[in-house]
């Protein structure tokens, strides 16, 4: 059903214009790993703030005030331009494992980051209360995130289809 | 002359093992994604306060204080790992335009850090906190570094492309 799928994609007017415009993709390239630059350095200041290693000096409302705004407009920024990537070359992505690897860790690492957003929100003490479950959510947060640019940069090395 | 050193660089040991490992110039280069993504991100975050387009309610020292060791860490394993994945192809490389001008633009940020740092930064105190504006040259300095920033990440990108 996914080479189904990918087959149409490709074959889409707007897949083809994103592949005959050589500068499209390179280009699309750079915003994304600019945006990927802002939501990295983001959720490592409040992940290591979590654990209590960097900005001990600011709450982490104040933190999270700084900071999350930065992360949810990247990530929006980071869906479209992942999206126009894929459908310019679906192949490439909707075919290989990292590819999805890096969508599931995506994912949870977004629920872990609303979780994170909810909590704060409801109690701003919560998590240094918690002492013990901020630090594993910054560590396990962090490691996730290290993991999507890992698995993203590998999605060119493995062989699709 | 430098043609027989880019050689020399491409035989060294590492050089060797980078080129003709399938899996170690991927691992590598996404340990140099991963670093240089943390150094450009925190620089930004220190040039949008400096911009007084971020963080405004925190004081530039205590920022820099924290956002600055992070960046050096992470611009030392960038600068190791760019080396080693040089090393693989040096002579190639060094012959691709992007890379030069990317190069150069390196030369050029530390250049505009060294102003800032040696300049308006020592002076931080009397424009440390809100709702003072960082002063002029400040906020030039900011937004050249921004700018030479993520013009040497597309280069760096388009390198890949050639």
């Amino acid at each position: 059903m996914m080479h189904e799928f990918t087959r149409w994609l490709a074959a889409t007017s707007l897949s083809e214009h994103i592949q005959d415009i050589f500068w499209v993709i390179p280009t699309v390239q750079i915003v994304h790993i600019v945006s990927i630059a802002v939501v990295m350095t983001s959720m490592a200041m409040l992940d290591l703030r979590l654990v209590g290693v960097a900005g001990r000096r600011q709450s982490l409302t104040d933190m999270a005030h700084r900071f999350l705004p930065w992360v949810w407009t990247a990530v929006v920024v980071l869906l479209c331009s992942g999206s126009i990537l894929i459908i310019g070359e679906p192949a490439r992505d909707l075919l290989n494992k990292m590819f999805w690897l890096k969508m599931s860790l995506l994912a949870a690492a977004l629920v872990l980051t609303w979780t994170f957003q909810h909590m704060l929100h409801r109690n701003s003490l919560f998590w240094d209360r918690n002492r013990a479950a901020a630090i594993v959510l910054g560590v396990v947060s962090l490691a996730m995130w290290v993991g999507i640019i890992g698995a993203g940069r590998w999605i060119a090395y493995v062989e699709h289809g | 002359m430098i043609k027989q050193l880019l050689q020399a660089l491409e035989a060294t040991p590492w050089g060797t093992a980078v080129r003709e490992n399938t899996w170690l110039f991927p691992t590598i280069e996404s340990i140099h994604v991963l670093s240089l993504v943390t150094v450009v991100g925190s620089i930004m975050i220190v040039d949008l306060r400096l911009l007084n387009l971020a963080s405004r309610q925190r004081s530039v020292k205590d920022l820099t204080d924290d956002v600055l060791p992070w960046t050096w860490t992470a611009f030392v394993s960038a600068a190791i790992t760019g080396t080693l994945l040089f090393s693989s192809s040096a002579v190639r490389y060094s012959g691709i335009w992007q890379f030069e001008v990317k190069m150069c633009l390196l030369v050029l940020a530390a250049i505009n850090m060294g102003i800032f740092h040696l300049g308006v930064f020592r002076s931080v105190a009397q424009w440390n906190e809100a709702p003072a504006r960082p002063p002029l040259a400040a906020r030039v300095a900011g937004g050249v570094s921004l700018i030479i920033w993520v013009i040497i990440v597309a280069l760096g990108r388009w390198v890949g492309f050639e």
